[in-house]
C-alpha cells in the first residue's frame, strides 16, 4: 500500500491539535476562574470561594495534565513532520515559540506545582500569587501561539533570502496584523468556553438539589461573564473577519463559498453544497445583499471570488464553508441563551426557570465546539500554504516514508483515545462528586442541607451518581 | 561577536538539555523504580516526591527541542526527522506517565493500568532519549542539507545500549532523589537500588568510552593526541573517582551527598560528550556554524534568554525550597 506523508502528516497534525486545543481553551479560562475565586476569598473571607477554587483546582489538575502531554508532542510535530517549514521558516517563527517556553511554559509549569500542592505549604496569598501566575502563564502561551500562526496567516516583516526567510523588523513580526483580534477573539473564546463548563455545573447541582450555595455562586459568576463576554465576542469575531476579508481574501471567499468576484451585489448563503468541479454552489439558499453588508459594510459591494485565483491556491472550499457557518451558528445559540439569561436574572426568576437551567446544564461543550469550527476555519482556509504566499503545505513536510506516519498516526489515535477518553471520564466524575472534601458523607449532608429557596426540579433532575 | 553566537548557542542548548536530563530525569526514574515499590502506600509516596515538580522538569525538554529549532533551524530540520520514531515514542510514553500523576489518584481504586502507564512510560520515554542520543553520536546520513537516510537507521547495537544506559542512569538519578525525600523503608529499599544502577552506569560509560573512539576516529583523535590528552586523562579519573565517592555515600546513608554524587556523574558524561562531538550539531558533516540561525534570530531570543532564564532559575528554586525536607506519609495529592 501506498501511503502520502503530506496527506498522512496533515491528518496527523489536524487529529493532535484538535485534541490538544481542547485543553489549553479550557484550563486558560479555569485558571483565570480559579485565580478571581481566591481573590474573593482573600477578599471576603467566604469559605465559599475557598471550597469552589479547591474543588476546580482538580478539575484543572487532570486537564492540564492532559494539556500539557499534548502539547509537547506539537512542540517536537514540527520537526519531526514538517521538517521542511522548520527550515524555511524557522529563523522567524521558532524565536516566537523559543519566547513561549520562555515567558509562559515554565511559569505555569512552576508555579502550577505550588498551585496544586501548596496548600497547606505556603500562605494563602502566596498561593493566590501562584494561581494569577499560572493564570497569566496560560495566556502568555495563548499570545505567542497566536502571533505565530497570524505570521503564517499573512507574513510580514521578513525577506527570502537563498529560500529561507529572514526576519525584518521582529515587532513587525509578532504584531502582524491580523494578531490583535485574532488573539483577543482565542483568549475571549478561551474565558467564554469555561464559563459554560461552569454554569452548566452549577445548573447541574442546582437542579439536583446539591451544593446550592456553591451551585449559586457558579450560576451567577459564570453568567454574569458570558453576558459581557459573548456580545463582545460578536465583535471581535466580526473585527477579526474584516482583517481576513482584508488580508486573506481568498479565505473569506471559501468561508462565503463565494465564487465569483463580479457578482454584485453577492448575497448571504445561508446553506449550500459547494461544488469545486463546477465551481459554483449546489441547492444554495441565499439571502439577497447581505454578504456584501458583512463584507464591505455597503450594499451593492463586491468582493474577490474563489475563481479570481487559480483553481490550485484555493483550500478546500466545503470544509471551510461549513465549520465557518458551525462556529457563527453555535456563538448565535450563545447570544440567545445569555440574553435568555439576563432577562430571567433581571426578573429575578433565574433560578425558578427549572427549564432554563436545564438547557444550559447540557450547553457545556458549546465553547469547545465553536473553538475547534473556529480553528479548522481559519486553519484549513489557508490552505493550500502552511505560509501564506511562501510556503506550500506541500513542500513542507519531512523526508520521512509515509509508512513511518502512518504507523506513528495509527499510535497516536489508539493512545489519545485511550488517554483522553479516561480523561474525560475522570473529569466528569470529579464535576459529579461537586465542590465537598472527597468524603462521600459531607457531600451527602449537603444535599440533605434545608434549601432556602423552594424549587421543585430537585426531585426529577438527575440522580448523582448517575 | 557573530562569529561566537552559534558557540553560545551550542553551549545554552547543551546546557538546557542537561538541565533536563538531570531535572526530569529523576522523576523518570521514579517512575523506572515503581514497580519495586513494595505496597500502595509506598508507590503512593513515591510518586508524591516527584509530583509537584515533573511538569517544571519537563518544560527543559520543550526549551531543549525548541532551543534547537531557534538556534539550529537546520540542524532540528535533519535531526528530528532522521530521529522520527524514537522522538514519536518517547513523546507517547511522556503522554502516559505524563496523565499518570493525577489519573492514578483520581481513579483510585481502580489504578492499576495507571501504575503501568507511570512505569512504562517512564521507561520507554528514557529508552528512546537513549535511542536518540545513539543516534546522533554515530552520525546521521546527511544529502544538500536534508536528512537522506531510512526510517531505522538510529536502530544500531550502539544506539539500544544507549537506551540502557539511560534507563539505568535515570534509575541511579531516581534512587538516591528517594533516599533525600523519604524517609523509612522507601529510602531503605531505594538505597538498595541506587548500588545496582550505579554499577550499571559505570559498565555503560566504560563501554561508551571504548566504542565510540573505535568507530569515530575523529573522537579517538581528539581524545588521544597531543597536547589534548595531557589535560583530558583527567576526565576518566575523576570519573571514577566520583563514582567511588558515589558508592561509599550510598552505603554510608548520606543521601544529599549521594544525588549530588550522581548528578556529578550525569556532567561528566555530558562533558566527554561535548569534547567528543564539537563542535558538531549534526555529526558527522554540520557543526554549529553550518547549521546557524541568522544572526539576527539567534539575537533576538538570547535577549529572552539573557533576560528570563536567571528569573526561571529563581522562581524553579524558589518552588524546590518550598518542598523541601521529608515528604510524610499522606502528604502529597492535592
Amino acid at each position: 500500500m501506498d501511503f502520502d506523508p503530506v496527506l498522512l502528516s496533515r491528518i496527523q497534525f489536524a487529529f493532535t491539535v484538535t485534541f490538544h486545543i481542547i485543553f489549553p481553551s479550557f484550563t486558560i479560562g479555569l485558571a483565570a476562574w480559579i485565580a478571581t475565586l481566591e481573590g474573593m476569598w482573600l477578599w471576603s473571607k467566604n469559605e465559599r470561594y475557598h471550597k469552589l477554587a479547591r474543588f476546580w483546582t482538580k478539575i484543572f489538575a487532570v486537564s492540564f495534565g492532559m494539556g500539557v502531554v499534548s502539547g509537547v508532542v506539537l512542540s517536537y510535530q514540527f520537526g519531526t513532520n514538517w521538517s521542511e517549514y522548520s527550515r524555511v521558516v524557522g529563523n522567524v517563527v521558532a524565536p516566537l515559540i523559543g519566547y513561549e517556553v520562555l515567558t509562559a511554559f515554565f511559569l505555569e509549569a512552576t508555579f502550577l506545582g505550588i498551585m496544586l500542592f501548596g496548600w497547606n505549604r505556603v500562605p494563602p496569598w502566596l498561593h493566590f500569587t501562584a494561581s494569577v501566575l499560572v493564570a497569566l502563564g496560560t495566556a502568555m502561551s495563548a499570545f505567542w501561539i497566536l502571533s505565530a500562526n497570524s505570521w503564517m496567516q499573512y507574513p510580514v516583516g521578513y525577506s527570502m533570502q537563498n529560500g529561507v526567510a529572514v526576519p525584518e523588523d521582529w515587532l513587525e513580526i509578532i504584531f502582524s496584523p491580523t494578531f490583535p483580534t485574532r488573539f483577543a477573539h482565542m483568549l475571549t473564546a478561551a474565558y467564554i468556553t469555561t464559563a459554560f463548563v461552569v454554569l452548566a455545573a452549577g445548573a447541574r447541582y442546582w437542579l439536583q438539589g446539591r451544593h446550592i450555595d456553591h451551585a449559586e455562586t457558579m450560576i451567577k459568576m459564570a453568567l454574569g461573564l458570558l453576558i459581557v463576554l459573548v456580545p463582545l465576542q460578536m465583535e471581535f469575531g466580526d473585527q477579526s473577519g474584516m482583517k481576513v476579508a482584508e488580508y486573506q481574501p481568498t479565505k473569506v471567499a471559501a468561508m462565503e463559498a463565494h465564487w465569483d468576484g463580479n457578482e454584485s451585489p453577492v448575497p448571504f448563503v445561508l446553506f449550500a453544497w459547494p461544488n469545486e468541479e463546477t465551481e459554483s454552489n449546489d441547492f444554495a439558499i441565499t439571502i439577497p445583499h447581505v454578504a456584501s453588508m458583512l463584507i464591505t459594510r455597503t450594499w451593492d459591494g463586491k468582493f474577490p471570488g474563489l475563481k479570481d485565483v487559480p483553481a490550485e491556491d484555493r483550500p478546500p472550499v466545503a470544509p471551510v464553508f461549513f465549520s465557518f457557518r458551525i462556529m457563527v451558528g453555535l456563538g448565535l445559540i450563545m447570544l440567545a441563551t445569555v440574553v435568555v439569561g439576563a432577562v430571567l436574572w433581571w426578573r429575578r426568576r433565574l433560578f425558578s426557570t427549572g427549564l432554563y437551567l436545564k438547557t444550559v446544564s447540557y450547553m457545556w461543550p458549546i465553547g469547545f465546539l465553536a473553538i475547534v469550527a473556529g480553528w479548522y476555519t481559519t486553519e484549513i482556509g489557508r490552505q493550500p500554504w502552511v505560509v501564506h504566499g511562501v510556503l506550500r503545505t506541500a513542500d513542507a513536510v519531512s523526508p520521512v516514508p509515509g509508512g513511518s506516519v502512518a504507523t506513528t498516526l495509527a499510535l497516536f489515535v489508539i493512545v489519545y483515545g485511550i488517554v483522553f477518553s479516561f480523561g474525560i471520564y475522570y473529569i466528569n466524575r470529579l464535576l459529579r462528586r461537586g465542590p465537598e472534601p472527597t468524603g462521600e458523607g459531607s457531600s451527602e449532608s449537603s444535599a440533605r442541607r434545608p434549601i432556602s429557596f423552594a424549587h421543585d426540579a430537585g426531585r426529577d433532575a438527575i440522580q448523582p451518581g448517575e | 561577536m557573530e562569529h561566537y553566537l552559534p558557540v553560545i548557542w551550542g553551549g545554552l542548548i547543551g546546557t538546557a538539555i542537561t538541565l533536563y536530563v538531570l531535572l526530569d530525569g529523576f522523576d523518570l526514574g521514579v517512575g523506572i523504580l515503581f514497580p519495586f515499590g513494595k505496597s500502595e502506600a509506598e508507590r503512593d509516596h513515591m510518586m508524591n516526591s516527584v509530583a509537584p515538580f515533573w511538569d517544571g522538569n519537563e518544560t527543559w525538554l520543550i526549551l531543549g527541542g525548541g532551543g534547537l529549532w531557534v538556534a539550529f533551524p537546520s540542524a532540528y530540520a535533519i535531526i528530528m526527522p532522521a530521529m522520527y520514531i524514537p522522538v514519536i515514542l518517547m513523546l507517547l510514553g511522556l503522554i502516559f506517565r505524563g496523565v499518570a500523576f493525577e489519573f492514578r489518584f483520581v481513579s483510585k481504586p481502580h489504578h492499576r493500568l495507571w501504575d503501568f502507564a507511570f512505569a512504562a512510560g517512564s521507561i520507554v520515554a528514557a529508552f528512546c532519549q537513549g535511542l536518540v542520543l545513539g543516534g546522533v553520536l554515530s552520525g546521521i546520513d546527511v544529502v544538500d542539507g536534508k536528512f537522506a537516510g531510512g526510517p531505522f537507521d538510529f536502530l544500531s547495537p550502539f544506539g539500544i545500549m544507549c537506551g540502557f544506559g539511560m534507563i539505568v542512569g535515570y534509575a541511579l538519578l531516581g534512587s538516591t532523589w528517594l533516599m533525600v525525600r523519604i524517609e523509612g523503608g522507601v529510602a531503605d529499599r531505594a538505597r538498595k537500588w541506587a548500588f545496582p544502577a550505579l554499577v550499571l552506569l559505570l559498565a555503560f560509560i566504560v563501554a561508551v568510552s571504548i566504542w565510540t573512539p573505535l568507530i569515530h576516529p575523529h573522537i579517538a583523535d581528539r581524545w588521544f593526541s597531543a597536547p589534548n590528552i595531557y589535560v583530558l586523562w583527567l576526565v576518566p579519573v575523576v570519573t571514577a573517582l566520583v563514582a567511588l565517592f558515589a558508592m561509599r555515600k550510598i552505603d554510608g546513608h548520606h543521601p544529599l551527598s549521594a544525588f549530588a554524587a550522581s548528578v556529578a556523574l550525569f556532567l561528566l558524561c555530558f562533558l566527554g560528550l561535548g569534547i567528543s562531538t564539537f563542535p558538531y550539531m549534526v555529526p558527522p558533516t554540520l557543526t554549529v556554524w553550518d547549521t546557524a540561525a541568522v544572526p539576527a534570530s539567534q539575537l533576538f531570543t538570547l535577549f529572552g534568554v539573557l533576560v528570563m532564564l536567571p528569573i526561571i532559575l529563581l522562581y524553579t528554586a524558589f518552588v524546590y525550597w518550598t518542598f523541601r525536607g521529608k515528604l510524610q506519609p499522606g502528604e502529597g495529592y492535592h
